[in-house]
């Protein structure tokens, strides 16, 4: 094979995969589009071919309830190969030439900065369903995953309180939602009283996979008498090479707990759980919880995907309320102009996967139960900590000089996502929507 | 059984002034507050109740089940239900409306305490020996009398000198006389370990001075051998990190050092490597479960043949053409890269696959207070043997003669009636063969993911250049200098920094032997 035909024959492939993804242009006027923009490909595909599986899923399921607004709903898929400029350049296609009503997509916090602007500008929707660093809130963006103070902080609390942890360690990989979170906690534990040499704070290039130094050290630091944890804000693939030298070196959970809120059950499905056993993760969904809502959705994505073996997880939730609320949303104002349903979008109330409701509140971030949970030998986790009632997200830690003094309220008349409490103007402080 | 009985007697009698009603400790144990089922743990070891350490063991699986007011049942492993306060095996549907006790690393820590405490007079010496390490940790005072009474009876000398040093532990914490408590810190001294001086760290504030001076100098003592064990470690660190770029570079030292071709797609001959161990693992487990602990055994020959056989392909198909074209080669096979990834993304799916770690590889080797983990020492000594197999190869067989010959001069070579063609595709699938070997390794520390071969691309050029491009022990040399110097440069600069240092250092290095460290002399090499 010449590299001619070798070249048509991928411009073939490539115009295959599009016919499947694109849509027919003759049916548009009777549909109403929604954007999926997850990486298919590239380092991110991991974790982001499961969302949008269940968009597609959400969206097939809603078609056959009757549509929205008495149309079809017809999902735009588009792959942006974990590149994050090419995140903003799908965005910009989904808006201006698909013009669809709502986009649900982005996993790294770098690629929801790269599509941020393109958002805004063309004034679209983006309902984004990852835990995140916060410090940011903006007029077309919906963040449907937790803050730092609906994850991390609860986090620490239990350890603090259940464990009598007094030392920590703030592992993490070596990029912005580890590097803000870690700031916020420091900022927090600082504050309970937590002295700076009790505190150890390491990072990690991306795919670290040789933790022997590091184990060791968390080991060394552990033996001061004082009961310590690790907080893990370590990046997906890491963590297995991380878990298996804790495992190797000996380092149990009943020792050195280890605490991380990017491991969820999809991670731990490539995983030998056998030595982290005990382990914790904090979360807002676990696949475990009991009861009739989750259930149905478990029993959904399984005959979806046609393999009862996959696992549900706490983005997957976030974008089953998501959707669900961009429904009703639209239901709600009946149309699916962005200005009137970014208005309707707020105080929208749907039920969660954990039993409760979560609500859409002015600040765009949705309340939510924080779960902590234990990991189990098949992978899933065992709740052992709940909070008592729903969280509202701090989009700007309290924790934090310069963020302290910031709120969002998208309401009329404020509308402004980092309102300054104090010299009472927009854009105080830190950088808004940046 | 019997002498744990009888020990059990004894625990109660010693514990009888507050051992409680079973129900009552039932109760504290069904519970939803890990406060009282802790509380509950401790009264169920010293009830005296003939069932409590199986019943304790059984809480760890959840296979203790209670609920408030009712009978708390456990069942054994073999499935038969046996009534706690009883030890007899409990009527059938007895557990309906019964769940099991609640546990998290708190109740763990507690009920390894109390199994402990409970297995100290076990007929088996590791059970014994388990028992008195657990209650070292654990140091409850309440634990003490159970420990003289084994202390009393123990002849093994290893579960002996363990016993005192867990009695020692315990003196420490309670108000025992102040020569006591020297005598005890020697004892905990002895250890050595991190266990040893996170007892002697956290003694109170009030202890008497003569206790604080013996434990500062015990303190001192094991801090001092610690810190010369970790420049130890650091180093023991760093070659097992430099057999991993070894053996993910040896690969890209034939291909890219002995035939010239920057081959982009050395990586993901890598990852196909791993991604056979995983399909062999997958048939074993289905067809031939017996033959799991000799998985790796097997995929080292079959991810040889895989990769290579790409490798083989790829040359054939693509490289072949762009010989003498270095941009274009590598531009071709960094595509090629791409699509391999695409192609295994495709087939297997995005997410992780799991390999897993046969049990004579996991855990580690405790060397005079050293940690070695087996899978990393078994990686140093298989990267060693590919490195000198390989030499072996090229040195002694005929194709090695052959693949010198023509790198070393193509045109006599093939005057001389070598196939210079074949020997091309033979010595590339030779090193995307190791490439696929290396695979097998790296699927036990690392992801087994699309993207495994990425992370190892450009350490392993870095490694190939610096050691010197068409000389194996170039590559040897070169791949356990990095790795040490990575190993003692991170604690003091971080694993980020570290490798910037590094990789700069590296550039500095090339800029004055451009050639890398041990540089080919003669007139082949500028052809």
């Amino acid at each position: 094979m010449t590299f001619g035909t070798f070249g048509r024959a991928i411009a073939a492939a490539a115009a295959l995969g599009w016919a499947a993804f694109a849509p027919a242009q003759a049916t548009a006027q009777e549909t109403i589009k929604i954007g999926i923009l997850h990486s298919l490909s590239g380092t991110m595909a991991i974790s982001e071919t499961t969302l949008k599986d269940v968009m597609l899923m959400l969206i097939e399921e809603q078609n056959k309830k009757g549509g929205v607004l008495g149309k079809k709903l017809q999902p735009v898929v588009v792959d942006p190969a974990s590149n994050w400029p090419l995140f903003a350049e799908k965005a910009r296609e989904l808006l201006t030439k698909e013009k669809v009503a709502a986009t649900f997509g982005c996993w790294t916090s770098v690629s929801r900065k790269s599509v941020l602007p393109v958002f805004e500008e063309a004034n679209g929707i983006l309902f984004y369903p990852v835990q995140y660093e916060g410090e940011e809130s903006s007029k077309n963006v919906f963040y449907t995953g937790a803050a730092p103070n609906q994850q991390a902080i609860p986090a620490v609390d239990y350890l603090m309180n259940e464990e009598g942890v007094q030392r920590w360690v703030l592992a993490g990989t070596d990029y912005v939602y580890p590097r803000t979170t870690n700031k916020i906690l420091e900022a927090y534990l600082k504050s309970k009283g937590v002295a700076q040499e009790d505190i150890l704070i390491n990072y990690t290039p991306f795919g670290h996979s040789d933790w022997q130094t590091i184990v060791s050290e968390i080991k060394k630091f552990g033996s001061s008498g004082k009961k310590t944890a690790v907080v893990s804000t370590i990046n997906g693939d890491a963590n297995v090479p991380f878990y298996k030298e804790l495992g190797n070196q000996g380092v149990k959970a009943t020792d050195i707990p280890v605490v991380a809120f990017s491991v969820g059950e999809e991670e731990l499905a490539g995983l030998d759980t056998k030595p982290l056993v005990g382990h914790l993760a904090a979360w807002n969904y676990f696949m475990s919880v009991d009861n009739d809502a989750n259930k149905a959705f478990i029993e959904q994505w399984q005959a979806f995907i046609k393999n009862d073996k996959r696992v549900t997880n706490d983005p997957m939730e976030a974008h089953y309320i998501g959707f669900n609320m961009w429904v009703k949303a639209v239901e709600k104002a009946g149309t699916t102009e962005p200005d009137a349903v970014i208005d309707a979008l707020i105080g929208v109330s749907v039920p969660n996967l954990t039993g409760g409701y979560s609500t859409m509140m002015p600040n765009h971030h949705i309340t939510k139960p924080v779960l902590i949970g234990e990991i189990k030998e098949d992978g899933q986790f065992d709740t052992v900590f709940e909070t008592p009632g729903l969280l509202v997200a701090n989009e700007w830690s309290p924790y934090l000089e310069g963020s302290k003094d910031l709120i969002a309220d998208w309401r009329k008349p404020l509308s402004c996502g980092n309102f300054n409490v104090k010299t009472g103007k927009c854009g105080g402080g830190a950088k808004a929507s940046q | 059984m019997t002498l744990l009985r009888i020990l059990l007697c004894l625990v109660a009698l010693a514990g009888v002034a507050r051992a409680a009603e079973p129900q009552a400790i039932f109760d504290r144990l069904a519970s939803t507050k890990y406060d009282d089922i802790e509380a509950g743990v401790g009264d169920l070891a010293t009830s005296g109740l003939p069932a409590a350490a199986d019943a304790l063991s059984a809480a760890l699986d959840g296979r203790l089940l209670v609920a408030p007011g009712k009978p708390a049942l456990f069942k054994t492993p073999m499935g038969t239900t046996i009534d706690v306060a009883t030890n007899a095996p409990a009527a059938a549907g007895a557990d309906a409306g019964l769940k099991p006790v609640r546990v998290n690393n708190r109740i763990r820590r507690a009920v390894a305490t109390a199994i402990g405490t409970l297995t100290l007079m076990s007929p088996d010496a590791r059970a014994r020996l388990r028992a008195a390490e657990s209650v070292f940790r654990g140091r409850d005072p309440e634990t003490l009398p159970a420990l003289d009474k084994a202390l009393a009876a123990e002849k093994d000398e290893r579960v002996l000198a363990a016993m005192r040093r867990a009695k020692a532990a315990i003196t420490l914490t309670t108000d025992a006389p102040e020569a006591d408590k020297v005598a005890a810190v020697g004892l905990v001294a002895e250890r050595g370990d991190q266990d040893g001086l996170v007892l002697l760290r956290g003694l109170s504030e009030t202890a008497p001075a003569a206790v604080k001076s013996a434990a500062a100098s015990a303190i001192q003592a094991i801090e001092t051998r610690q810190a010369m064990l970790a420049r130890v470690q650091d180093v023991a660190y760093g070659v097992s990190l430099g057999s991993v770029l070894l053996l993910a570079a040896v690969g890209l030292a034939i291909t890219f050092g002995v035939m010239g071709v920057i081959n982009m797609a050395h990586g993901e001959m890598v990852m196909l490597g791993a991604y056979t161990t995983y399909l062999v693992q997958d048939l074993l487990r289905t067809f031939a479960p017996g033959l799991m602990e000799g998985s790796l055994a097997i995929a080292v020959p079959a991810a040889f043949l895989v990769a290579g056989a790409v490798g083989v392909a790829i040359e054939r198909l693509v490289i072949r053409h762009l010989y003498g074209r270095p941009l274009e080669t590598l531009l071709a096979t960094f595509g090629i890269s791409l699509m391999l990834q695409q192609a295994v993304r495709s087939i297997f799916g995005p997410s992780n696959r799991e390999v897993s770690t046969p049990d004579w590889l996991s855990g580690s080797l405790d060397l005079f207070g050293l940690t070695l983990t087996w899978n990393r020492v078994a990686i140093v000594l298989f990267a060693l043997a590919v490195f000198f197999a390989l030499q072996l190869v090229l040195k002694k067989t005929t194709l090695g003669l052959q693949v010198r010959a023509v790198t070393q001069n193509r045109r006599m070579a093939s005057s001389m009636g070598i196939r210079t063609d074949r020997i091309d595709a033979l010595t590339f699938g030779l090193g995307s063969g190791v490439a696929g070997m290396a695979g097998v390794a790296l699927s036990q520390i690392d992801n087994v993911s699309p993207n495994l071969g990425q992370g190892y691309i450009i350490d392993s050029f870095m490694v190939v250049v610096f050691g010197g491009v068409g000389n194996l022990w170039g590559t040897l040399v070169g791949a356990l200098t990095i790795g040490v110097a990575n190993k003692l440069l991170e604690p003091f600069a971080g694993a980020v920094l570290g490798k910037i240092i590094l990789l700069v250092m590296i550039i500095l290095f090339i800029q004055k032997r451009p050639r890398g460290l041990f540089a080919l002399k003669g007139r082949f090499v500028d052809a």
